[in-house]
C-alpha cells in the first residue's frame, strides 16, 4: 500500500507583508522537499477578509499548499510557520484518507450502474434496455 | 407532548435556538424551495452524490451557517448523518482560518 501522506496546508499570510508571499511559499516549499516531502500544488488564494480579526488584522492573504510526505516535513512546516510572525495563522488537514475513500465511493457507484442500469431511480432511464431484453428473450 | 417532535424547536420552548430560531428558518425555507413546508426532507449531499466536503468552499459552507454562526442543525437541513458529520468537520475546520465565524453578533 502507498504510504504516502496527503496533505493541504492553508496559511494566512499579513496583508501588510504581501509582496512576501511568494518569497514565504518557495521557503516553504524549500522546507518540505529538504525534508523529502513534495509540493504538489501550490496556489495563492488571493487576498480575502478574515471572518473575524487575527492580532488586529482584518483580511489576510490565503495560500495552499498541497503536500505529499511521511509527516516529518509537516512537523517541520509546522515550526517554521509557528515563528514565522507574517503567517497569522495555518491549518494542516491529511486528505489522503478521505479522498481515497471518496473515490472507493465513486468508483463503487460507477461499478453499480453499469452492472445494473434497471436498479433503482436510473431505472426508468433503462427501460428501452429491458424491452430490448424481453424482446429477445422471446 | 413528546409525540409531536416537528413542533418542539419551534414551539421556542427551553433550548439555545429561542430567540433566533425565526430567522434561521427563514433563509432556509426561502433556498430550499419550500422544503420546510412540504416537510420533506433530504439530504442535499446525497442527491448530488457528494462524497468530499471541502472546508475552502464557503460558499457552500455558509448555506448550513445562518445569521448567527451556528451549524444548522440536521432537524432543519434534512442533512444525512454522514453528511452533516462532513458539513460540520468542513466548518470548523473553516472557522478555525477565519474562512467563516464562529460567532457572529
Amino acid at each position: 500500500m502507498n504510504n504516502k501522506r496527503q496533505y493541504e496546508v492553508v496559511f494566512i499570510v499579513d496583508p501588510t507583508a504581501d509582496e512576501e508571499v511568494p518569497k514565504l511559499t518557495e521557503s516553504f516549499t524549500q522546507i518540505v522537499t529538504d525534508q523529502g516531502g513534495a509540493v504538489t500544488k501550490s496556489e495563492v488564494m488571493g487576498k480575502r477578509q478574515l471572518a473575524y480579526e487575527i492580532l488586529h488584522h482584518k483580511d489576510g492573504t490565503f495560500v495552499l499548499l498541497e503536500i505529499e510526505g511521511s509527516g516529518h516535513e509537516i512537523a517541520e512546516l509546522e515550526r517554521r510557520m509557528r515563528v514565522n510572525d507574517r503567517v497569522l495563522r495555518y491549518i494542516t488537514v491529511r486528505v489522503d484518507e478521505d479522498r481515497r475513500r471518496a473515490q472507493k465511493l465513486k468508483d463503487r457507484r460507477a461499478r453499480k450502474a453499469a452492472k445494473r442500469p434497471s436498479h433503482g431511480a436510473p431505472a426508468r432511464r433503462g427501460g428501452p434496455a429491458m424491452e430490448f431484453a424481453e424482446n429477445a428473450g422471446e | 407532548m413528546s409525540t409531536n417532535y416537528e413542533d418542539r424547536p419551534r414551539g421556542g420552548g427551553g433550548g439555545g435556538y429561542d430567540s433566533d430560531d425565526d430567522q434561521d428558518r427563514r433563509p432556509m425555507g426561502g433556498r430550499g424551495g419550500g422544503r420546510r413546508m412540504h416537510r420533506r426532507r433530504v439530504c442535499r449531499f446525497c442527491i448530488d452524490k457528494v462524497d468530499l466536503i471541502d472546508f475552502k468552499d464557503v460558499r457552500l459552507l455558509l448555506n448550513y451557517l445562518p445569521e448567527r454562526g451556528k451549524i444548522l442543525p440536521r432537524r432543519i437541513s434534512g442533512n444525512c448523518a454522514t453528511h452533516q458529520r462532513m458539513l460540520a468537520e468542513a466548518i470548523k475546520r473553516a472557522r478555525n482560518i477565519a474562512l467563516l465565524p464562529y460567532t457572529t453578533d
